[in-house]
């Protein structure tokens, strides 16, 4: 059965798909919940006394009677430490000189987005990965919180602000109002926390009050960390701490009234406004305690470091609640120091009964772990102390020995706190070896059946009669019988095992199959290769003329594949695009060079120069030599410019860079002008290949655009209150609808060139017509600055179409992997990262004013992969016009073996790095760098298999 | 065939080699603190230096720069100032090479200028005593086929193998090893010495295996 090489790599991507699916689901940890248990009250262990009996479950009097956390989204540390603190915030500031202020900085764990955090400081212990995926639609918390257990006790909850907490705790709150807006408002969410306090600190008849803040989450993820806004905003939750802060002060004037002030934030921000991975800005957020039962005697200093987990167990003995049972925190000991030293070694006992429980829990041979014996001592130290004390002996010695003890359940506390803190990775390696064999296999295929695909009749001959073979239902027989083994043995928990049986066996019947494909394709191979002989396959590569472009096309994507085993070599990825692109040009370069000065050089080439001479008059082939010289030299500057437009990575991601400067609030009218600049060379770039209403569309949609983004405040004409209220919604629906007919208009004539087959040009004409929809898209939703990188990508597209790919007869495989290099390029010129920070989430909010889960996930996937997807449709644009006579092959097959080779390209990454995920699934590391990238790689290898999917639908 | 001439390169290349040891030797007595991390600009002033003044002063005793027509004094004199020229103009080329890789423009501009001064060193001077300052020549050698001696074919290799070596230089620098000799430009102007180095021994051996396919026009 013959196969179009297009569509048989699209088919191996499909399955590739499913394989990293499979593999994903094997190698993140899935959440355990841990048990369905509770802690509760009575539960609580005896105080330790030897042989003692009275009281032995005492437990001490609340410290608190009101608790009030105010949470303020991606609030930075240095926000309130650092100098803009100083600045904006002159009321905290002032609190934090004061003795009842304790000042601490949380550090909070990755991914640093706000379910997974709400979760961590609620429930006290540390969520998996993949809870980052979960972010946008978070199911209910079920296990042992403090929420819950607030109201078990019966403490009346309020709560207002992000309505993340009402996903996470149905049902919990007295009095609740939750608040959704879009990314772009700002004011609007804030406000309407805010206009609840005046009533509700006048009340008397709640105990925990809860905000949370969004609007510099909001500012951060829209401007940036540098913004006026912020400022402002900064000052504004400055005067809310202020008036919490004194009408409880003007409460407790009346009565005893201890309360407890609480502001934290769940995450901090990057240095580009946003947040997920794990820089120093991002994991690094304050947590001020604020009550007048503290007595701090040192000066301020420096804020101390502790876990954004250890909340969760001191605001729980502060209430006098039982610790949620899955708390992995230890209590922070400044918040103590009020209660008598019997409470205060209660508390330690309390928090390190639940930490030795917990680790019993995990750690089944506890009793060979030393770590439980630090603990142990310290209880039996403070059950003498407990004597002591209860003889009343108030001597010197019983605060000394007192102290002793303490220190003593602290130093056991961190011990045991930091080994439940390590992750246990239990990976599925079962799921894994699946998912890996189901994404090595196609692409063996795919390596295996290049020559064929390449050739001239761009097709591959599938084996069908491989499928019917005794090899294929043994191997069928193998591997099932392997995957009952597998899956009734005893103690084993695996994805793969617990998905239909159908599913498992079409899977097994695939990769049977595909072996017998594969052996067929080795056998017909091998025996020519074995009559040519291992030394003729050297000689025909070595016959074959290797320009200096192949060399650096080939040793360059063979680079980048070997610089997946390094961490910083992902995390710098970029930087290896950008040195090879750059490469690349001069390389180009030094092409256009030999082609226009070798005049001298053969007589040959001469014929041809005087050819050309002829048909053309003498100064258009001037011009259009220097222009040719200068197209490599203007790309370089271009991609030198658009480097410094955005930095990413990890390690140069603070340095400042033209983005930052361009979306700072001075600098409006530059951005402004330069984004009326790009948008009217979009238009001049794109119009050209589009029929009149196509057109005047395109003109519309770049119009509305502007309209937009003024709209939603970030160019010239701006509002500066809330004048608008749409907010841009209008605008942006009416370039979706744009975008969409521009996108049903190019259907509309490939479908026609199907028709009547004469009719070539229309197909053509239509598959550029859903480029410049694609154009249109990508102009709405980048950000405004970012219309600099889309406005180069068109201008280097039509350059190196006219001046270097038609000149220079490269072909079709070469074109390709220059679009790939490109494509990968611009992914990070665009600001793109192999962080999940740098996923721009506020794309939602285009056209939409309330979050609808599907259109947001298809426009973040589609903006974040704006580059690799533009570059991929302009090559199948590029290589199909029949202009491009130049091409050795017709332009069908000069499509089929770009589609191939993009697919190939792809697929061998995503499989490089899968093979390296596996092999480091231990590397400490893990965590930070492997997880994100491969999210992407799969994401990645996702789009693009929808991509071909869809081109192959409409061909 | 060319047995004179590859003996004529061996020894030249032999005392370019000692002269750029003894530039890294003789400052450490002369320097304080003298290291080639941490004082990285002065031995690589020094080095380049030292290939300058060698270069120039055997390629003048060896003959090979082409005959010229005058030997009137003002005539010597242009040369030299266009060579100077050249030369300061290679430095600015290079400079603009390695900031469009993305060296950082205004911070650390000296680095790099140091950088395209060694490169420029290195490749340029040679190109300067064999062929003289006549663009039309270098453009020649530097298209494909285009070499006419031995000293041609050397030149090719020696300026491939340096700036290769720059390249790759470059690429260690991303890695978190925090070495000393991953800051900017240290790195990527060992890559050059040593691609140049390299270039000492290997372009006299290539030169001696392939003299079968060696062939050249006439001048």
């Amino acid at each position: 059965m013959e196969v179009r090489s297009s569509v048989f790599a699209s088919w191996i991507l499909i399955f590739q798909v499913l394989g990293a699916v499979l593999f994903l689901r094997g190698f993140f940890p899935e959440h355990v919940n841990s048990s369905p248990f509770k802690s509760n009250l009575t539960d609580l262990p005896a105080e330790p006394l030897p042989g003692g009996c009275l009281n032995s479950s005492y437990i001490p009097q609340p410290l608190f009677k009101k608790v009030i956390i105010m949470l303020i989204d991606a609030m930075r540390a240095d926000f309130v430490f650092g100098a803009s603190g100083q600045l904006n915030m002159p009321y905290t500031t002032h609190l934090m000189l004061s003795p009842s202020t304790l000042s601490f900085v949380a550090k909070a764990r990755t991914p640093t987005v706000t379910a997974p955090r709400l979760k961590a400081l609620t429930t006290g212990n540390i969520p998996v990965y993949i809870d980052v995926l979960m972010n946008l639609n978070s199911p209910a918390v079920l296990d042992d919180n403090l929420i819950w257990q607030a109201n078990t006790a019966g403490k009346k909850i309020i709560f207002y602000g992000d309505c993340t907490w009402l996903h996470l705790f149905p049902d919990q709150f007295m009095e609740y109002d939750g608040i959704d807006g879009p990314v772009s408002d700002f004011r609007e969410v804030d406000n309407n926390v805010t206009r609840h306090l005046d009533s509700t600190l006048k009340r008397d008849d709640w105990d925990i009050l809860i905000l949370h803040y969004l609007g510099i989450d909001h500012i951060g993820h829209s401007f940036g960390p540098h913004s006026y806004f912020l400022q402002t905003k900064l000052s504004e939750m400055d005067d809310v701490l202020k008036k919490i802060h004194s009408a409880l002060n003007s409460k407790e004037a009346g009565k005893s009234f201890p309360y407890l002030l609480v502001l934290c934030g769940d995450h901090g921000m990057s240095n580009t406004g946003s947040h997920g991975g794990s820089s120093e800005g991002e994991i690094n957020t304050p947590l001020l305690l604020i009550s007048p039962v503290f007595k701090r005697k040192a000066p301020m200093k420096k804020p101390d470091e502790i876990d954004q987990v250890d909340l969760s167990p001191t605001l729980a003995l502060s209430l006098g609640l039982p610790i949620s049972q899955s708390s992995v925190g230890c209590v922070i000991p400044g918040v103590f120091e009020g209660a008598s030293l019997r409470d205060q070694l209660r508390y330690l006992q309390l928090n390190g009964h639940q930490l030795s429980c917990l680790l019993k829990e995990k750690f089944p041979d506890y009793r060979k772990d030393t770590k439980l014996e630090e603990y142990h001592l310290a209880e039996k130290a403070h059950g003498r102390w407990m004597k002591l004390y209860l003889e009343r002996n108030t001597s010197e010695a019983l605060a000394y020995i007192g102290k002793k003890v303490m220190k003593q359940y602290l130093e056991a506390l961190s011990t045991m706190s930091s080994a439940l803190r390590i992750q246990l990775n239990k990976d599925d390696l079962y799921s894994m070896i699946f998912g890996l064999v189901l994404v090595l296999q196609p692409l063996l295929a795919l390596i295996l059946a290049m020559p064929e695909a390449l050739s001239g009749s761009v097709a591959v001959d599938l084996v069908t009669s491989a499928l019917f073979s005794l090899p294929f239902y043994l191997l069928c027989l193998l591997l099932a019988s392997t995957h009952v083994l597998v899956c009734t043995s005893a103690d084993v928990s695996c994805y793969f095992c617990s998905v239909s049986w159908s599913f498992v066996f079409g899977i097994i019947a695939f990769i049977s199959a595909s072996t017998c494909f594969l052996l067929s394709l080795m056998t017909r191979k091998l025996p020519l290769g074995a009559k040519l002989n291992g030394t003729s396959l050297l000689k025909q590569i070595s016959s074959r003329k290797w320009s200096k472009l192949d060399i650096l096309l080939l040793a360059g994507t063979a680079s980048h594949i070997l610089s997946l085993g390094s961490v910083s070599f992902i995390e710098e990825e970029h930087q290896i695009w950008y040195f090879l692109l750059t490469t690349l040009y001069f390389i180009v370069f030094q092409d256009v060079c030999a082609k226009y000065f070798r005049k001298e050089n053969g007589p040959i080439e001469e014929d041809e120069y005087e050819l050309l001479y002829k048909e053309h008059p003498k100064e258009e082939i001037y011009a259009e030599k220097w222009l040719a010289l200068a197209t490599p030299v203007f790309l370089l500057v271009c991609c030198r410019l658009l480097r410094s437009l955005n930095q990413t990575g990890v390690q140069w991601a603070h340095l400042p860079d033209l983005a930052t400067w361009l979306n700072s609030a001075e600098h409006k009218v530059v951005l402004s002008l330069l984004s009326t600049f790009c948008l009217v060379l979009i238009y001049f770039l794109v119009q050209r290949w589009c029929s009149l209403v196509s057109k005047v569309a395109l003109a519309l949609g770049l119009l509305s655009i502007y309209c937009y983004r003024a709209a939603v405040g970030s160019l010239f004409p701006w509002q500066h209150c809330c004048l608008n209220k749409s907010k841009g919604i209008l605008e942006a629906r009416f370039v979706y609808v744009l975008v969409f007919s521009i996108l049903f208009m190019g259907t509309k004539n490939m479908i026609q060139s199907q028709i009547n087959i004469a009719n070539a040009k229309s197909k053509n004409r239509g598959l550029w017509e859903i480029y410049s929809g694609l154009v249109l898209l990508f102009s709405l939703l980048f950000r405004a600055h970012n219309l600099l990188v889309l406005c180069c990508c068109l201008l280097i597209q039509t350059l190196m179409a006219q001046f270097i790919w038609k000149k220079l007869h490269y072909d079709a495989v070469q074109i390709t992997i220059i679009h790939y290099w490109l494509g990968q390029a611009f992914y990070y010129f665009q600001g793109n990262s192999n962080s999940i920070s740098t996923i721009d989430i506020s794309i939602w909010s285009i056209g939409f004013d309330t979050y609808a889960e599907v259109p947001a996930i298809i426009l973040t996937a589609l903006n974040t992969y704006a580059g690799p997807l533009l570059w991929a449709c302009h090559l199948v644009c590029f290589l199909s016009s029949k202009k491009n006579s130049f091409l050795l092959h017709s332009s069908s097959v000069a499509v089929g073996h770009g589609c191939y080779f993009w697919a190939l390209l792809r697929s061998m990454t995503a499989a490089a790095y899968i093979v390296v995920a596996t092999g480091m699934r231990h590397h400490p590391w893990t965590w930070s760098v492997f997880y994100p990238k491969l999210l992407y790689e799969a994401m990645h290898l996702l789009i693009i298999t929808g991509a071909s999917l869809i081109f192959n639908a409409v061909e | 065939m060319w047995d004179h001439e590859i003996r004529a390169m061996v020894s030249t290349h032999a005392i370019i080699a000692a002269s750029i040891v003894v530039a890294t030797v003789v400052p450490a007595a002369l320097v304080p603190d003298f290291s080639i991390y941490g004082t990285h600009l002065v031995w690589l002033y020094s080095v380049s230096g030292a290939v300058v003044a060698v270069s120039v002063a055997i390629f003048w005793l060896l003959g090979i720069s082409p005959p010229t027509r005058k030997h009137s004094l003002g005539y010597k004199l242009s040369r030299l100032f266009r060579s100077c020229l050249y030369f300061f103009l290679s430095c600015l080329f290079f400079h603009t090479v390695v900031v469009l890789y993305g060296a950082p423009l205004i911070d650390s501009a000296l680095e790099t200028f140091s950088l395209a001064v060694l490169l420029s060193s290195l490749t340029t001077v040679r190109c300067l005593c064999v062929l003289g300052p006549n663009v039309q020549a270098w453009i020649r050698v530097f298209s494909r086929h285009g070499a006419m001696s031995v000293w041609d074919t050397c030149l090719q290799i020696m300026v491939a193998l340096t700036v290769l070596g720059a390249w790759m230089g470059a690429f260690p620098i991303p890695l978190d090893w925090e070495k000393p000799w991953q800051v900017w430009p240290i790195s990527c102007s060992l890559g050059a010495m040593l691609g140049y180095l390299s270039g000492l021994v290997v372009a006299p051996m290539w030169i001696h295996y392939n003299r079968k396919q060696l062939t050249y026009k006439c001048k």
